[in-house]
């Protein structure tokens, strides 16, 4: 099937999607967004989590089908042109980042608290973010950075760093420079195979088989 | 979606029903809640904690805030799970299920729902479009054992609802028998007890025996199993805790009702 | 292929050089938090196949046939492989090579790999793999590690069950004492359950060879145990490390990486493979499962006359690196604790459960355990205080380990139980049921709970506060507070004569006029922030501020394993050592140009400065237009095997120490725990970035409650009943309470910076100690983790 949406503020098409594909699945491996990750598909980590329709959902608990005509904003959308987001930045610089798996789902969890709750307890951002799990931190620096993130976002923090700043851009001892190269994730130091833009059915589809007819409703499944 | 992303299941079709309007909305007529099987848990807390506090209880429990936002009381249903959340309040509010399929609509009393192990009385061809629960009459508590503080499935669990207008107690408790049941027994006795006491009237405090022998009663009424996630004996053993402390709780919302009223 | 080509770190205004003893920024933190940083199971490329895996459901059985013919039917599958497919060593292992690549007549385990399927959709080669028929004859399996070593049990193995066995003796084996307290102990098997799955690409080369893009913890070992089952040289098997979405061990044995190039050179095309989170439980080693009796026997003051124990390891199915985990379990079983006589003998063994290996901590975990329960029985038998008991006994600088090894540098083991001790207690109110200030003894049991609703009703509560949390299981009925204390030894860096050492690339050149610095090695940064310290230590060398790290691979020389918390120490060491090899041409240079000698020189902000003349010029002057380019390979201290009668022998390299305490607010009823606070010690010797070390004690803390609380493979006659995270329980965010951290910086003049390894001391003794404070609110022996609610209930 074919599914139309929007991610992160533009259109996406996918096409040979099959029908029991994950929101997330179709991120990763057709719309060249693997920045939400699959630690366990099945809703119980949260380092899927996206935007849907403005709210915060494990993508792979979603079926693509589901998304048609759907807003869906992730982890890679969230960053202006040049400037990180607050909640990006404060992860940063509160060294709540170790190996980066959960960074994703939680960095979107976090920006849905702080939009509902500009100042949020300690117990209330527990509760917020009980649904990511990270194995590297035990949590202490990520809740540090939500806090610093709200008190830049309230002004009240006097050490606003002046300049954002990325890694990655041109200027690199052997960067290839190709703005997208990073975000399709081609192996290979200086691999040209790395490029690519968002278009393409990058996965095949799986084969028919000869399954039953029963059919089954999906929506709410939880 | 699982069970499709580990292959468990392979279904030949699937129908998304989160963009059918009917099904995600509620509506409140002559103190009666309907409430569409497609209205997401969080949905449920936010906006009805008010009116349906066990149901809002134990909606809080469920999953993690991701999983809130896309679960539906009407999914619990139709999963029909032992471990199931909302069951337990819904069996304690003696909720009604209403279905429909070509055939037309049915009614099932949620007592008479679940027939086996995530078995319903479902029929192949039904959706779940609603369920319709009575605002609340009076205290209600929900409380759920898990090992660890979020995202947990229920070891077991137990949901309470006091009815002082037509003097009944309401119970439902998960993960403690092949269906989440509700402790009839315990129900009647504590009935009988406030009756003959004139507790709902007085609003006095409760006996310890009372409390006691409800928590016994809503334990025999268990029939658990050892599994991963617990004991069967541990089952037992902890009903009877969550049983004598939501009831300890919800009286005491009573008594207190009662004084700010007063 | 991991996108961390090298932040520049432009520095603001005032901001200091990110060099040692900084909380320099990670370099790969931005493609981290945009999404962008490539992790092994984000690859992709072109003609990409999908790889999967057909295991044995069964956990002892011999193969009889396998038909293949239903997934080679199938439209979309390209390749179909079993053990008659691997052109060269069929088997595989770091230690000893026992594990087949794909099994071949028989499976010993539950979830060992039988054939694979590359096929054009993930969801086809699932499909192909559930079509292959696999006829098995099921055997009884050997599930327990004492059972395997039976006389008469059957073998698993042609050498027998007993993977080795380790003796430590020291003193007198017949020691008496005034008091003695005996006690057997179990540890569940607990997972690493790191989050990025087993994924990797393998691509095949047009040498014949083959590119492989992989998440793993030794580039170098993972390489040679490919090479061997492809029949190809090590040259032509050429490793990337991908993003590594976390390891904590379970990367240090092969999952998938022989697999993905076996479909690659079959097929000729690039294949991806990528485990699901079920099938990641089965296809990498756990925690090895252990049972444990100690006996310690001390004099009435609480000295320590003797400890003699005996642990059984269950090893699994394979060897993986159980000799070392025994060893570590006995060389460090009796703690931080002086004791003129110890006998101990620990039997790593083979068994049909599911194979055991490396798992921070690796041995120490488990014998800490029991080490620090025991500490505390004998402090409540002899009414001590439980921190005192052991500040007497602890080992300082100087003290001989019962394996004859001296200590020869900082041991603040009673500084650490000092100040966890004297840490402020939590600001939350403790239950009114919990009795006693800290450090008395336990209220004994039957002390009654407050009357329900004692705290008031839901005005002033807050559940979150409560154990059980929101799920409203207490509003503070039957609630107890209790603390407890641990305290551990851990070695770093790997022992008993392994030659260990790493490899570091260091080039200097100038870039749009200024000087930069690349960074090469092959270690593997496994989200501890091994890219962030080698970064920080070129700087100071160098005294440049933009560093670039190379991508990890094998085109330079091994960096030894991302483990042991040896990686700072080692391939910091490489580093610092190639910077400074690098740092002495530019000094020759400069010496030659400006007629000052070069030990007068250094380097700092760009830089070349003399002490006498100051500032003579910059860096990218003296550099020009050349390279300078300088690869060492650096080795710390040699060890020295163990005896394998008496366990005598230098075997580490280094020790290092960590001390907790926890407070725990446990429902007494229904044995529901939550924990309030938890507070570490620990001597880092250098902390080479301080926010880096905090979230590395921080981890490895909460990985220590997972133990203690929640934790656990639960394995039935060799059968895995819980591979999921919806039953196997890592702490969530509601489960952690704050961590207090205090860190001791005593150098140790053996090592680079004087620093010690961080990663593994902060998860050892925080299990007991949460233990501890369990048993101090309930009165429960509570001898074996994860603690499960019944235990506490009495059921």
């Amino acid at each position: 099937m074919r599914v139309t949406c929007t991610v992160n503020g533009e259109p996406a098409v996918a096409d040979d999607v099959w029908e029991g594909e994950s929101l997330l699945f179709l991120l990763r491996e057709r719309l060249g967004l693997p920045g939400s990750k699959n630690a366990c598909e099945q809703g119980e980590c949260g380092s899927c989590t996206v935007y849907l329709e403005g709210r915060p959902v494990c993508a792979c608990l979603v079926a693509a089908g589901q998304v048609q005509g759907l807003a869906v904003r992730t982890v890679e959308g969230l960053a202006g042109a040049d400037v990180l987001n607050p909640v990006q930045r404060a992860f940063l610089d509160a060294g709540a980042v170790q190996c980066g798996f959960c960074t994703p789902g939680l960095i979107v969890a976090a920006d849905d608290l702080l939009r509902r709750v500009p100042s949020p307890g300690e117990a209330e951002i527990r509760e917020a973010l009980a649904g990511n799990l990270c194995r590297c931190t035990g949590y202490e620096k990520i809740i540090d950075a939500v806090r610093l993130a709200a008190a830049r976002q309230s002004g009240a923090a006097a050490d606003q760093p002046a300049a954002e700043w990325r890694s990655g851009g041109a200027g690199q001892p052997g960067a290839t420079g190709q703005p997208g190269a990073a975000r399709r994730s081609g192996p290979g130091a200086g691999n040209s195979a790395a490029a690519g833009g968002q278009s393409g059915a990058r996965a095949s589809r799986p084969g028919e088989t000869g399954d039953s007819p029963a059919g089954q409703a999906v929506g709410g499944s939880r | 979606m699982v069970d499709i992303n580990f292959d468990r299941v392979r279904p030949p079709a699937l129908l998304d029903l989160t963009g059918i309007s009917e099904l995600a909305g509620w509506s409140c007529d002559g103190g009666v809640i309907r409430l569409g099987a497609g209205v997401p848990y969080a949905r449920v807390i936010d906006e009805l904690g008010g009116r349906l506090p066990g149901l809002a209880l134990a909606s809080r429990t469920v999953g993690s805030p991701q999983i809130r936002h896309r679960g539906t009381v009407g999914g619990n249903l139709g999963s029909a799970s032992p471990a199931g959340d909302a069951h337990p309040p819904l069996l304690a509010d003696e909720a009604v299920v209403e279905t429909e399929s070509v055939r037309g609509t049915r009614r099932i009393p949620i007592r008479e729902f679940f027939t086996g192990v995530k078995r319903s009385t479902l029929a192949p061809d039904e959706l779940i479009a609603a369920v319709h629960i009575r605002q609340a009459p009076g205290p209600q508590q929900f409380a759920k054992v898990g090992v660890r503080n979020a995202m947990v499935i229920a070891v077991c669990s137990f949901a309470i609802a006091l009815d002082p207008g037509r003097g009944r107690v309401g119970t439902g408790f998960g993960s403690a028998a092949p269906t989440p049941r509700p402790a009839t027994g315990a129900e009647e006795f504590l009935a009988a007890e406030l009756a003959e006491r004139g507790l709902w009237e007085s609003r006095g405090p409760l006996a310890a025996a009372t409390v006691q022998r409800f928590g016994e009663l809503v334990a025999s009424a268990a029939e658990p199993i050892d599994d991963v996630r617990g004991t069967a004996a541990y089952r037992r053993h902890s009903l009877a805790i969550l049983a004598r402390r939501t009831l300890t709780w919800a009286w005491q919302s009573y008594r207190e009702e009662g004084r700010r009223c007063a | 292929m991991p996108a961390d080509r090298g932040a520049v770190i432009t520095p603001t205004a005032g901001q200091a050089a990110a060099g040692v003893g900084t909380d320099a920024p990670r370099p790969d933190g931005t493609l981290k938090v945009t999404g962008e940083f490539a992790f092994s199971s984000d690859m992709w490329m072109a003609d990409m196949l999908w790889g999967a895996t057909l295991r044995s459901p069964h956990p002892r059985a011999r193969i009889r046939s396998v038909d293949l013919s239903g997934a080679l039917r199938l439209p979309g599958v390209a390749a179909v492989l079993t053990s008659d497919d691997v052109p060269g060593r069929g088997v595989f292992g770091l230690e000893v090579a026992d594990q087949p690549v794909l099994a071949a007549g028989e499976v010993r385990y539950q979830g060992e790999p039988v054939a694979i399927v590359a096929a054009d959709h993930p969801e086809t080669a699932r499909r192909a793999v559930s079509a292959i028929m696999v006829a098995y004859q099921v055997l009884e399996p050997v599930t327990g590690a004492e059972a395997a070593l039976r006389p008469g049990a059957q073998r698993l193995h042609p050498g027998g069950n007993l993977v080795r066995h380790v003796r430590i003796r020291k003193g007198d084996p017949g020691a008496t004492a005034d008091v003695v307290v005996r006690g057997s102990y179990q540890v569940g098997m607990q997972d690493q359950a790191f989050l990025g799955p087993e994924s990797g690409l393998a691509v095949p080369a047009e040498d014949g060879g083959v590119d492989l893009y992989i998440a793993t913890q030794w580039l170098h070992v993972d390489q040679d145990q490919i090479a061997a089952s492809l029949g190809l040289p090590a040259g032509k098997v050429r490793l990337t490390l991908a993003g590594v979405g976390g390891a904590f061990g379970a990367r240090e044995d092969l999952s998938m990486q022989i697999h993905a190039c076996l479909l690659a050179l079959r097929t000729g095309r690039p294949v991806k493979m990528v485990y699901s989170r079920e099938e990641s439980f089965f296809g990498h080693v756990h925690r090895h499962p252990a049972a444990l009796t100690y006996e310690h026997g001390a004099a009435s003051d609480g000295t320590l006359v003797y400890v003699r124990a005996r642990i059984y390891l269950d090893g699994g199915a394979y060897v993986s690196s159980s000799p070392a985990v025994a060893a570590n379990a006995a060389t460090l079983g009796i703690g931080p604790y002086q004791v003129p006589n110890v006998s101990m003998d620990t039997y790593a063994a083979y068994t049909n459960n599911p194979p055991c290996g490396a798992m921070r901590g690796f041995g120490t975990v488990q014998a800490c355990f029991a080490y620090e329960s025991q500490m505390d029985e004998l402090a409540r038998k002899l009414g001590l205080d439980p921190v005192e008991i052991r500040i007497r006994n602890a080992v300082s600088e100087g003290s001989i380990m019962p394996t004859g090894q001296v200590i020869d540098s900082a041991a603040p083991v009673a500084e650490l139980l000092r100040r966890v001790r004297a840490a402020p207690l939590p600001s939350t109110p403790a239950p009114p049921g919990t009795p006693a200030p800290p450090g008395t003894p336990a209220p004994p049991p039957g002390t009654p709970a407050p009357p329900p609703g004692a705290t008031g009703g839901d005005g002033g509560l807050d559940l979150r506060e409560m154990p059980g949390g929101v799920s409203n299981t207490t509003h503070g009925e039957g609630v107890v507070r209790g603390i407890g204390y641990g305290v551990s030894i851990k070695n770093v860096g790997f022992s008993e004569g392994f030659d260990d050492y790493s490899t570091a690339r260091v080039r200097l050149e100038v870039m749009a006029g200024e000087p930069a610095v690349t960074v090469h090695t092959a270690a593997a940064e496994v989200g501890q922030g091994l890219v962030t310290v080698q970064a920080q230590i070129a700087r100071t060398e160098l005294g440049v501020e933009r560093v670039v790290i190379h991508p990890a691979d094998t085109t330079v020389g091994s960096a030894g394993s991302s483990s042991a918390s040896r990686q700072t120490y080692v391939t910091g060491g490489a580093v610092r050592a190639a910077c400074a090899a690098v740092r002495r041409v530019v000094f020759d240079r400069a010496a030659a140009r400006f007629g000052v000698p070069a030990s007068d020189l250094a380097l700092s902000g760009g830089k070349v400065v003399s002490a006498a003349a100051g500032v003579l010029a910059e860096i990218a002057e003296v550099v020009g237009g050349e390279v300078i380019e300088e690869t060492v390979t650096w080795r710390h201290r040699p060890t020295q095997p163990i005896d394998p009668e008496t366990g005598q022998g230098s075997a580490h390299v280094q020790y290092a120490f960590a001390a907790h305490r926890a407070v725990v607010d446990v429902d007494t009823e229904l044995g529901l725990v939550k924990v309030v606070e938890i507070t570490t010690a620990q001597d880092v010797g250098k902390a080479m970035n301080p926010l880096a070390v905090a979230g590395q004690i921080h981890g490895g803390v909460a990985q220590g409650l997972g133990l203690a609380l929640m934790e656990e493979i639960q394995v039935s006659g060799g059968v895995i009943r819980n591979p999921s995270f919806t039953d196997y329980l890592i702490p969530t965010i509601l489960d952690v309470p704050p961590m207090n951290v205090d860190i001791l910086e005593l150098a140790d003049p053996h090592a680079p910076y004087g620093l010690r390894g961080v990663g593994e001391p902060p998860t050892i003794s925080s299990t007991p100690a949460i233990v501890a404070a369990v048993r101090a609110a309930t009165g429960k022996a509570l001898r074996r983790v994860p603690i499960r609610p019944g235990d506490i209930a009495g059921l």
